[in-house]
């Protein structure tokens, strides 16, 4: 279910590694959790995030829910195609409904991330 | 005999742009008595038109009828219990109304001058020094028109207060228990937000709170009784540490329900705070109120309020615009009247033995309703319910019927449902406030629903899932609601074409 190649979070982000470059998403118990999700707000590509901070937010016919940037660095791009069609992010959460890539400053913290495993101990499936 | 059946009258009716027919009128003038004016000549061609696109023309009765009808689809106060938690939907008096309607009142306008308008400044008066007393402030604002707007005022006070201090600071503290519109004042006052995760019995933590307060820190804003409807017991510790590092401590009053009479924020340290006249002081939600949301302070903060203040000369009432430090006006005129002059008559009905009653027995309904529902409903927290309590729909869940499918099933008994999946930290929360206003036979026939809906889950949840079956439509498509709203009406093509 959970990807090994992804590393998580404790509020249920994940995030995909390769070289510098960080992509960010939610996950699919995050989205489960939410359920129907209406709106996606994303910050703008060039906005520099910090680790643990707000990153953006994500809107369901329940609530409003903060997204918390896994690590710090900078906005690379956003993911344009949430703003047309944000029940992607309930369709497909892992893959194609990804947030935004994120131009890491300190790799290093990748290290306090979960792997797989530990966050499907975590959640409890 | 059933308590609760469906209501006798439930017909359906078109929007009143469909009922139109040309020609038809529900007034009739007088005939013209003076000269008649070309418009034309009178205003301008650009300011003359023949119709109104689209208006809808219809006889007197017709349109009687149609609002007539479209009130009967409306559940209010008036109906039954309305348990929405966070809201305080209790009761509206009928002598606010006779009071609010006073010709003297109703008839006043805010241009006419200081010395014809003395009656309505003295009950402006009458009802800060009210409120100043029943919160333990120091003085009283009854400009905000709103909770909302009296936060964004109260945080614009704090800000001008520090400012005048040299630094305004960069961020204000928020629990994971607070008031959703928090944040959003926060932000639209320019400062960045601080989560606070709450402890396991539901308050703040202090040792957290302490680690996150330092210089940077305009204020906490804390909302107490917080929205699990558990009072702060640490809330005269949880002062002092803000005030130790100079940051200031705002309350949402919008719970104030559980302490009028019994406790005084002014007392536990609380330096800006709002009332909502339309929770606490039994002023209408309904019909859009108009709400209305005093700011109370300390003295420290006396000097920001909003313009024009209230100032007694030797013998009468004026009005004070000489006030540099004053953050501004924030709402035209004096704030919404009409709702203050039912707020006063309120608290003069009842008086201060009565308004302690009341919060009594606000907190007094909510914790019978929890005694009688807890062996049906997950309490998530054993922390002492005040004016409300929450439940979680955990044990409901497992049978696949959530906190949302509950609250629709309960429109099938006649009640308005409670509010649903809030607070965010409770998943599946199911938030129930009585208020004071429900007398014991109405608060059982609201516990045998409930009891009665647990039983419906384990026996029958399909069932439970697609209610409810009273009403006129029954579960609508939030999700397409949602993502493509549908936001004006457009006509029809005249019916019968499509089958040509």
């Amino acid at each position: 279910m959970y990807p090994e190649n992804l590393r998580y979070t404790k509020e249920h982000e994940w995030v995909l590694i390769e070289g510098d470059t960080a992509t960010v998403g939610i996950t699919d118990h995050a989205q489960k959790e939410l359920g129907d999700i209406v709106y996606v707000d994303l910050p703008k590509a060039g906005a520099s995030v910090q680790a643990g901070k707000t990153l953006g937010s994500v809107e369901s016919v329940k609530a409003v829910s903060d997204i918390y940037s896994p690590l710090t660095g900078e906005v690379a791009e956003i993911n344009e195609l949430l703003s047309s069609a944000p029940e992607k992010l309930n369709e497909d959460p892992h893959g194609t409904a990804w947030l935004v890539k994120l131009k890491m400053s300190a790799p290093e913290e990748a290290g306090q991330l979960m792997h797989a495993a530990d966050y499907q101990a975590y959640i409890g499936e | 005999m059933r308590p609760k059946t469906r209501q006798h009258l439930s017909q359906n009716e078109p929007l009143l742009f469909e009922r139109s027919s040309p020609g038809k009128k529900a007034y009739q003038l007088p005939q013209l008595d003076v000269p008649a004016v070309d418009a034309v000549k009178a205003l301008g061609e650009e300011h003359v038109r023949d119709e109104i696109e689209g208006f809808p023309e219809v006889s007197e009765v017709e349109a009687i009828r149609h609002f007539t009808r479209l009130s009967t689809w409306n559940y209010a106060i008036d109906h039954g219990m309305y348990p929405l938690g966070s809201c305080t939907m209790k009761y509206n008096p009928r002598i606010n109304e006779i009071v609010a309607r006073l010709d003297g009142l109703a008839w006043a306008h805010p241009y006419q001058p200081e010395a014809l308008s003395q009656g309505a400044m003295s009950i402006i008066a009458a009802l800060e020094a009210a409120l100043t007393e029943i919160t333990g402030m120091d003085a009283v604002t009854l400009q905000p028109a709103a909770g909302a707007h009296g936060e964004l005022t109260g945080i614009l006070m704090i800000r001008a207060l520090l400012e005048s201090r040299g630094n305004p600071r960069r961020k204000l503290l928020i629990p994971d228990s607070a008031h959703g519109t928090n944040p959003a004042t926060a932000s639209m006052a320019g400062y960045q937000v601080e989560n606070l995760k709450s402890n396991g019995r539901g308050m703040v933590d202090v040792d957290a709170l302490a680690a996150a307060v330092n210089e940077d820190v305009a204020a906490l804003m804390i909302t107490n009784p917080n929205t699990l409807g558990v009072f702060e017991q640490n809330i005269t510790r949880i002062s002092e540490i803000l005030h130790a590092k100079g940051a200031l401590v705002y309350m949402d009053g919008a719970n104030m329900n559980a302490l009028v009479g019994i406790t005084r924020p002014g007392d536990f340290g609380m330096d800006v705070m709002h009332l909502n006249l339309h929770k606490t002081f039994s002023t209408p939600h309904g019909g859009g109120g108009p709400g209305s949301g005093p700011v109370a302070v300390k003295k420290e903060l006396e000097p920001f309020f909003p313009g024009p203040r209230l100032k007694r000369s030797v013998d009468a009432w004026i009005w004070n615009y000489d006030l540099p430090q004053s953050i501004g006006r924030v709402r035209a005129f004096y704030g919404n009247f009409g709702v203050l002059a039912r707020a006063l008559a309120y608290i003069m009905a009842h008086g201060s033995d009565g308004l302690r009653r009341a919060t009594m027995d606000a907190v007094l309904n909510a914790i019978y309703i929890r005694k009688n529902l807890d062996r049906y409903y997950d309490l998530p927290l054993d922390a002492p319910s005040m004016h409300e309590v929450v439940f979680s729909d955990e044990k409901q869940a497992r049978r696949g019927v959530r906190t949302g499918d509950l609250a629709k099933r309960l429109i099938d008994y006649g009640f308005h449902p409670y509010t649903v999946s809030f607070p965010l930290i409770v998943k599946g929360a199911l938030m129930i406030e009585p208020t004071e206003t429900e007398g014991k036979i109405e608060l059982d026939a609201f516990i045998d629903a409930m009891i009665s809906i647990a039983h419906e889950v384990e026996e029958d949840p399909e069932m439970v899932l697609k209610a409810p079956y009273s009403t006129r439509t029954s579960r609508v498509d939030e999700v397409s609601a949602a993502r493509k709203p549908v936001l004006r009406w457009r006509p029809q093509p005249p019916a019968g074409k499509a089958a040509d």
